[in-house]
């Protein structure tokens, strides 16, 4: 990660992502560089696609594109961007950057895998502050009322929102039905046994609760 | 039996989704009406999200990243205006393809005011680049275009209203039908507005072009018969029933070496504030044929004639 400056202004939420990242890609996702393109690979989408450094460096220790891409990044000529871009970086799943799409289009892979009778899982990582957007809970409804139970949300839940009630992430989401837990962002075992888990009928959601920082977007 | 245009995009999205595996159909509550047995049948590809037009978008988007082919409908309103960014990013800077069906255009539901009236869709769907537009003209045209975009790629939109022909052309996207030759001016009638034009247009020597494929634009159809047209008068007449000079730049891009003059037509931007029935917005807004014909003879009357 040391390899990638310019983006100070969200290393906070680069580094508030790396736990979760690196476990699952590490111990819960069933996907490689060797399987990117499969149908039946699982999908991890990074919503909240600001201070991706955490999830480059993750990526590239997984093989999914050289080391080299790391330096120089955001330059008008590197694939990698303060967003990331699908059409640009091998592994990525989904282009973000805006806050708020990233669950609502989860929504709609998972019906589309549903649809084609594929079994895999689909994870989505937002911020706490990126629950804000409005959009987010047209997706936690329709998610529960459908009942898609291969869609993972985790959110990353570093006290950046304005406005926040403590406790209130789960409360919603086991609220609307989904299978709510919240965890330590920080340890790795914890969020394997909860990024693992997948209850029949609902979907999930993982609050990872890491150190309280002061940015805002 | 003639049908509705919507009643027909109902109708073939029914067919599409009986006969191909890979085609799904999501809606957000409007025309649930037409889509009830359908989705009995195929509840994993006929999705109703319910009021969640953000969510309506990025749920056909998000179909379409695992390989699906999504027909996403609501009211254009709804559909282009409310959830433009979730257009912009969940289908085109994700580059996946689907087709986006919005019914009511600009004043189908005028009773319904402000709200329910869209004529700024093709405009601001114009700013994303490679989307396919079609303003389909009768309800014949509606299925062959919602075949064609269905089995074909991209980003394509369909602009489903009441408005409609009294004649039905061949898809041909990208290609202009000339439904009139005349040594005189060249009006482009865009989708269904070509009655009104035809009849606007009844004893004057002008050509008439017509399309329902908005976008991709005939550039070379249009010089080719600015070029060929005897005494090649250079006056060009736009008619189109969204927003008035939403495809003037294409015409001014086409025609950069030709010397024109250009009269857009179209919804004008001031908002009415008024109910009532699609006719009377169409008249209010100048496209009924009286008032074509009043600013066809304006536009066209001898320059320093001072009438």
């Amino acid at each position: 990660m040391s390899l990638m400056t310019g983006d100070e202004k969200h290393s906070a939420a680069a580094t508030s992502t790396l736990d979760v990242l690196r476990v699952l890609y590490e111990r819960v996702l069933d996907v490689s560089p060797e399987t990117a393109g499969d149908d039946r690979r699982d999908r991890f989408l990074l919503s909240k696609g600001h201070g991706p450094m955490a999830y480059y460096a993750v990526l590239c220790s997984r093989g999914f594109f050289p080391e080299e891409w790391l330096t120089g990044w955001a330059s008008y000529d590197s694939p990698l961007g303060y967003h990331p871009d699908r059409n640009l970086v091998p592994g990525v799943e989904i282009a973000s950057g805006s806050l708020g799409h990233g669950l609502p289009l989860a929504v709609g892979t998972a019906l589309g895998l549903r649809a084609q009778g594929i079994g895999a899982r689909v994870v989505v990582l937002v911020g706490d502050a990126e629950l804000d957007e409005g959009s987010n809970h047209e997706a936690v409804e329709l998610a529960a009322a459908l009942g898609l139970d291969a869609l993972t949300v985790v959110v990353v839940d570093n006290r950046s929102s304005s406005y926040a009630v403590p406790g209130r992430i789960e409360k919603r989401f086991a609220t609307e039905g989904w299978h709510a837990v919240t965890v330590d962002g920080r340890d790795h075992d914890v969020l394997e046994k909860a990024l693992s888990h997948r209850e029949i009928g609902r979907p999930n959601v993982v609050v990872a609760v890491v150190a309280v920082v002061e940015e805002k977007r | 039996m003639t049908v509705s245009s919507r009643v027909q995009f109902a109708r073939t999205a029914t067919d599409l989704v009986q006969t191909d595996p890979s085609v799904a159909l999501v809606y957000a509550e409007i025309s649930g009406q037409f889509f009830g047995d359908v989705e009995r049948r195929h509840p994993d590809r006929v999705v109703n999200v319910g009021i969640r037009e953000q969510l309506l978008v990025n749920v056909g988007a998000g179909m379409a990243l695992t390989g699906m082919r999504p027909i996403v409908h609501t009211f254009g309103s709804f559909l282009v205006e409310r959830a433009f960014e979730q257009v912009k990013l969940g289908f085109g800077h994700q580059d996946v393809g689907g087709v986006l069906v919005g019914s009511g255009g600009s004043f189908d539901i005028a009773g319904g005011g402000r709200t329910h009236q869209a004529p700024g869709d093709v405009a601001l769907l114009d700013t994303l680049p490679g989307v396919s537009i079609h303003a389909p003209g009768t309800a014949q045209e509606v299925d062959a275009v919602l075949r064609r975009s269905v089995a074909g790629s991209g980003v394509h939109y369909v602009r489903v209203v009441e408005q409609a022909n009294g004649q039905s052309f061949p898809y041909a996207p990208g290609r202009f039908h000339v439904v009139r030759r005349g040594a005189g001016a060249t009006v482009v009638a865009l989708g269904p507005v070509l009655d009104d034009v035809l009849a606007a247009t009844e004893g004057l020597d002008a050509t008439v072009l017509y399309a329902s494929t908005v976008r991709p634009f005939d550039r070379r159809g249009l010089r080719e018969v600015l070029r060929s047209s005897e005494g090649s008068s250079p006056e060009v007449v736009l008619v189109e029933p969204w927003l008035a000079g939403t495809s003037a730049h294409v015409v001014a891009d086409a025609l950069r070496d030709v010397p024109h003059r250009l009269l857009a037509l179209g919804v004008g931007r001031g908002e009415l504030r008024r109910y009532g029935t699609a006719a009377d917005h169409i008249r209010a807004h100048g496209l009924d044929a009286a008032g074509i014909r009043r600013s066809l003879d304006e536009f066209l009357a001898p320059l320093g004639s001072c009438a």
